[in-house]
């Protein structure tokens, strides 16, 4: 498919900040609170309101910059883009234009096939979110919140260094895992906490010169991106190869209908008539400020990853794939530290099990009921032979619904693997004796009937036998009995 | 109505029309009249003189009597300040919690104010009484209060002629005497021109003395508030009251300032005038036309106070008055965006559209000087014109900043006229804006290098107020006032009081 072609694509992440009140007034800075309840006479754009920027967010975007090698400017300072919008309390948004607080920086970006791409980071500002119009609550009206207003965002964009939608959504998710790492985002795609807007342009393969673009602008999971990206290469190529050329424009990117449209009623001019904001001065970060922040940085998920393989015998896959979120993260590494307990184990468990219940309830691994400790000790039970892989199971559905510990599970129902030889070889030899016949037949050569034999035993015991004994004794008692 | 005189309402002498704030605040000490005789005196003077003047867009006798008699009690409690109890008004660009806030715009003629400007929290903390806010240029922008939604505001010494602006209204408010102090706010000279047009006392501290959090913006990088007084002991006490650092306002100034905080104590003191030097802005004295004389005589009393005077040059400061008009225009066209008609303020009727309600909304919400602003300032940012004009007023701009500097180098003071001339007729200049923007010429330059100015009365032409204007640098109000007091010791001219019992 697309054969002969080559897609070129750039991402505009924004990020909202963790901050607790707004980035430029004291209003709380919070998702699903009542319609305009939580914006005052800053965010409102009343007459004679000032801004006053908030230092967390400044500390926030340093962290940023630090975590992705970039320069942290020295004396950055906003600027304002002009436009209307209902939405847009003042006329205008306050961003940064000429100098930005984070210049050029890289991002490692691990894809699913084990390796990794270099992504450059142009630049990452801080500006404050527009409010939000409501077009579908009042019939022929459009309603307006403000609670988003004064947000603050940190956006950040990469130099168009990708080339395929997978390539994209690694990025958006690489980016997701490390703002969720240092603390500054809550990462929560559904309530808008990262959006991203996609540059896409393709050229025929080989060529240097790059084709024209389209912007798909909002895209809020991983898999839109992936998906939009991919529908709006295929239509580019198409229109390319009917002779058609691709517009410059905005598109927005439909899940429902699985395709990108040309946003409507562009009325307004793109002029913003940039300038700086008078009410803000130049901010100035010093070296202590920016040291200050950098002891604060905690491992990085490139780090962990490396760790988890180097300390802990991970894969590539299971490191990259257990370190993504700095929850699953943690969940994972307090499991695995566990005393008996087993990485490996582990890294399935979580990977596995978990997950697959987590998604079905809907539910993030913080809120699990199944605690990391609690499964590290289910796993050293394993690794102790006191449970089988099936008992196991018995047991960590009986911690998911909060029966208890995992020791008082396995002795609340009886759970402990026989672990006696000397009662196993007895039973053993009782089953041998009551089936001379079957026993006769293995003694031939039909090697099958170990099976049968297996069977009888975990039968007697209720499946507590542990299935790799019970075959040695089994071959003992067989053999002995010649 | 003429049964009552004006000097009958007020309980002593102490307590007539033209006292200072000092004296009304000594009488209320004494207990020689209360808050509430005095406020109702100034309410009655300023409800007889409104026909006449139009200085006030509103007047609250409710608010500002339930104030007076909370300054009573507070006097009575022996808790006072020294602003306890006394009557001022405020330009009505300045937000006050439940009071209309207008800039004297139709745009919003139906705004009241959900909160209170630092600046005129801290007159209230310090327990002045409000009585009513005060017309102005619509917005702040022009220099006669003549584009006041409100219709214009007269000029107390004569009544066909503008007050100046854009805060006339202030000037002419003190003028009359209806209160003792009233603020403003100066962005090019919106102070100092119609303090000398009334011949009151208008200071404009230095940029980043008084809080703008709350002083509805026109130029954010030039806006400056300030007031109008009888003398220059008031201006500093007032000052005094309302400067300060105040985390509301990025561009305010932490700098604090020992004699300014011991002014209400100590008052302004005495200028070590004689090792002060005094510089003779030349270029700005050439500007000069009615009043040249008046202006001279004032650099001979300073003289005679010991002040040695030279004269500096200021090459380029001629350039400050096109630079200026396309920063604060630039900076207002997107201040001004806020108002939409989506959240306050005038709407049009039944929009069609969203652009509809834009276009109509603000169409008929901002008078014609506001548009002309908003036009050449969007014009000044767009693409391709932003380097040949808004950069290039920056550098403009540092150029004029840097002049000022050297001279300060040199000088201590800067001696200049205040405007070219007296105050004009109404109607005089509407129709030629740019010889109505000359009207500045000689303020303009001080707000773009953000330096402390005062104007003072100085004497009459042909009948009429002459100022004088006294320029420092930066945060050296001291200097600057301690100059405007001996000055004021040595003559009477800011005692000088308009012919306006006759008119009223």
């Amino acid at each position: 498919m697309n054969a002969g072609w080559e897609a070129v694509i750039g991402l505009e992440i924004h990020v909202q900040l963790a901050t607790q009140s707004k980035i430029f007034s004291a209003a709380a800075n919070r998702f699903g609170a009542p319609p305009n309840s939580l914006a005052c006479p800053v965010d409102l754009g009343l007459p004679g309101v000032l801004p006053v920027l908030n230092e967390a967010a400044v500390r926030m975007a340093v962290k940023f910059g630090l975590a992705i090698g970039a320069e942290v400017c020295q004396r950055c300072s906003f600027d304002r883009k002009n436009y209307f919008y209902p939405d847009l309390p003042k006329g205008y948004q306050i961003s940064q234009l000429a100098a930005p607080i984070v210049g050029p920086g890289r991002l490692e970006v691990p894809l699913d096939d084990g390796t990794a791409i270099e992504v450059r980071i142009v630049r990452a500002h801080l500006e404050e979110d527009a409010g939000k119009s409501i077009h579908d609550a009042y019939a022929g009206q459009t309603g307006i919140d403000l609670n988003r207003a004064g947000t603050p965002l940190l956006e950040v964009v990469s130099a168009p260094d990708l080339r395929t939608p997978e390539q994209a959504s690694a990025c958006f998710r690489q980016l997701h895992s490390l703002v969720r790492y240092l603390g500054i985002c809550d990462g929560d795609l559904s309530q808008g906490s990262m959006r991203c807007d996609a540059n896409v342009s393709v050229r025929p393969q080989g060529r240097e010169a790059l084709g024209e673009r389209t912007e798909i602008k909002n895209i809020n999971s991983f898999r839109f991106v992936e998906k939009a990206i991919r529908f709006e290469i295929d239509r580019q190529i198409e229109r390319l190869e009917a002779g058609l050329p691709v517009v410059r424009e905005t598109r927005l990117y439909d899940a429902v209908k699985d395709e990108t449209r040309p946003m409507r009623g562009k009325e307004f001019s793109d002029d913003y008539r940039y300038f700086p904001d008078p009410d803000l001065l130049p901010v100035v970060i010093d070296e202590a400020f920016i040291e200050a922040v950098r002891a604060e940085l905690p491992e990085l998920p490139g780090a962990r990853r490396r760790r988890f393989q180097e300390e802990l015998g991970l894969s590539e896959y299971d490191a990259g794939w257990l370190t993504r979120d700095p929850d699953t993260a943690d969940y994972f590494e307090t499991a695995a530290r566990t005393d008996g307990s087993n990485a490996k184990q582990i890294a399935n468990w979580v990977m596995g099990e978990l997950t697959a219940r987590l998604n079905r309830e809907d539910m993030d691994i913080g809120a699990a009921p199944v605690t990391a400790a609690a499964l590290g000790q289910l796993v050293a039970r394993i690794e102790d032979e006191t449970l089988s892989s099936k008992t196991a199971k018995t047991v960590f559905e009986a911690l998911w619904n909060g029966e208890g510990e995992v020791d008082a599970i396995i002795d609340a129902q009886g759970l402990r693997q026989t672990q006696d030889t000397g009662e196993l070889t007895a039973l053993i030899d009782g089953i041998v004796a009551e089936h001379p016949q079957q026993a006769e037949q293995f003694r031939a050569g039909r090697d099958k009937l170990l099976g049968f034999f297996v069977g009888q035993v975990m039968k007697a015991t209720g499946g507590k036998a542990n299935p790799r004994r019970v075959n040695e004794l089994l071959k003992e008692a067989l053999g002995a009995s010649e | 109505m003429g049964s009552t005189s004006c000097q009958a309402s007020y309980p002593s002498k102490a307590m007539a029309p033209f006292s200072t704030l000092r004296e009304l605040s000594q009488g209320l000490g004494r207990g020689d009249c209360t808050s509430l005789e005095l406020t109702e005196a100034a309410l009655d003077r300023a409800q007889r003189l409104h026909e006449a003047l139009n200085c006030f867009i509103t007047l609250d006798e409710e608010k500002a009597v339930a104030a007076a008699k909370a300054a009573d009690r507070r006097l009575q409690g022996g808790s006072a300040g020294p602003l306890t109890g006394i009557p001022l008004a405020h330009k009505d660009l300045f937000c006050i919690e439940g009071w209309p806030t207008t800039c004297a715009s139709k745009m919003l003629a139906n705004f009241i104010a959900p909160y209170t400007a630092t600046a005129i929290d801290r007159l209230i903390d310090a327990g002045s009484v409000t009585l009513g806010k005060l017309n102005m240029d619509e917005f702040a922008m022009g220099s006669s209060t003549e584009t006041s939604h409100f219709g214009p505001t007269a000029n107390p010494w004569a009544l066909l002629r503008t007050p100046g602006g854009s805060s006339g209204g202030s000037a002419a408010c003190v003028a009359a005497g209806i209160t003792a102090a009233a603020t403003g706010t100066d962005t090019g000279g919106s102070i100092r021109q119609p303090a000398s047009f009334c011949g009151v006392t208008g200071l404009k501290p230095t940029y980043g003395r008084v809080s703008r959090y709350g002083m509805i913006a026109f130029a954010s990088s030039l806006d400056q508030g300030g007031v109008f007084a009888r003398d220059v002991e008031d201006a500093a006490l007032l000052l005094s009251v309302m400067a300060g650092f105040d985390p509301r306002d990025s561009t305010s100034s932490a700098h604090r300032d020992p004699w300014l905080e011991s002014v209400p104590e100590r008052g302004v003191g005495e200028p070590a005038s004689d090792s002060l030097t005094i510089g003779l802005a030349d270029e700005l004295l050439s500007e000069a036309n009615e009043g040249a004389e008046r202006i001279d005589e004032a650099r001979r009393a300073l003289e005679a106070l010991g002040f040695r005077c030279r004269t500096v040059s200021l090459p380029h400061i001629r350039t400050a008055m096109p630079a200026y008009y396309v920063i604060a225009g630039a900076e207002a066209s997107t201040n001004l965006s806020r108002y939409d008609g989506v959240r306050f303020g005038h709407r049009c009727e039944r929009p069609a559209s969203l652009k509809d309600l834009y276009e109509r909304s603000r169409s008929e919400g901002f008078g014609a000087e506001v548009k002309r602003r908003i036009l050449t300032g969007t014009y000044a940012l767009s693409a391709g014109y932003f380097d040949a004009y808004y950069l290039k007023a920056q550098k403009v701009r540092r150029l004029v900043a840097g002049e000022f500097a050297a001279a300060f180098d040199e000088v201590d003071l800067l001696l200049a006229p205040t405007t070219p001339g007296t105050a004009f007729r109404r109607g005089e200049l509407t129709d030629d804006p740019v010889a109505m923007y000359r009207q500045d010429v000689c303020t303009i330059p001080v707000n773009l290098a953000g330096l402390p100015a005062i104007s003072l009365p100085c004497g009459l032409h042909e009948g009429l107020p002459v100022g004088v204007q006294l320029i420092a640098r930066h945060f050296d109000e001291r200097r600057l006032m301690q100059a405007g007091a001996a000055f004021q010791r040595a003559t009477n001219w800011h005692a000088a009081r308009p012919p306006l019992e006759e008119a009223s």
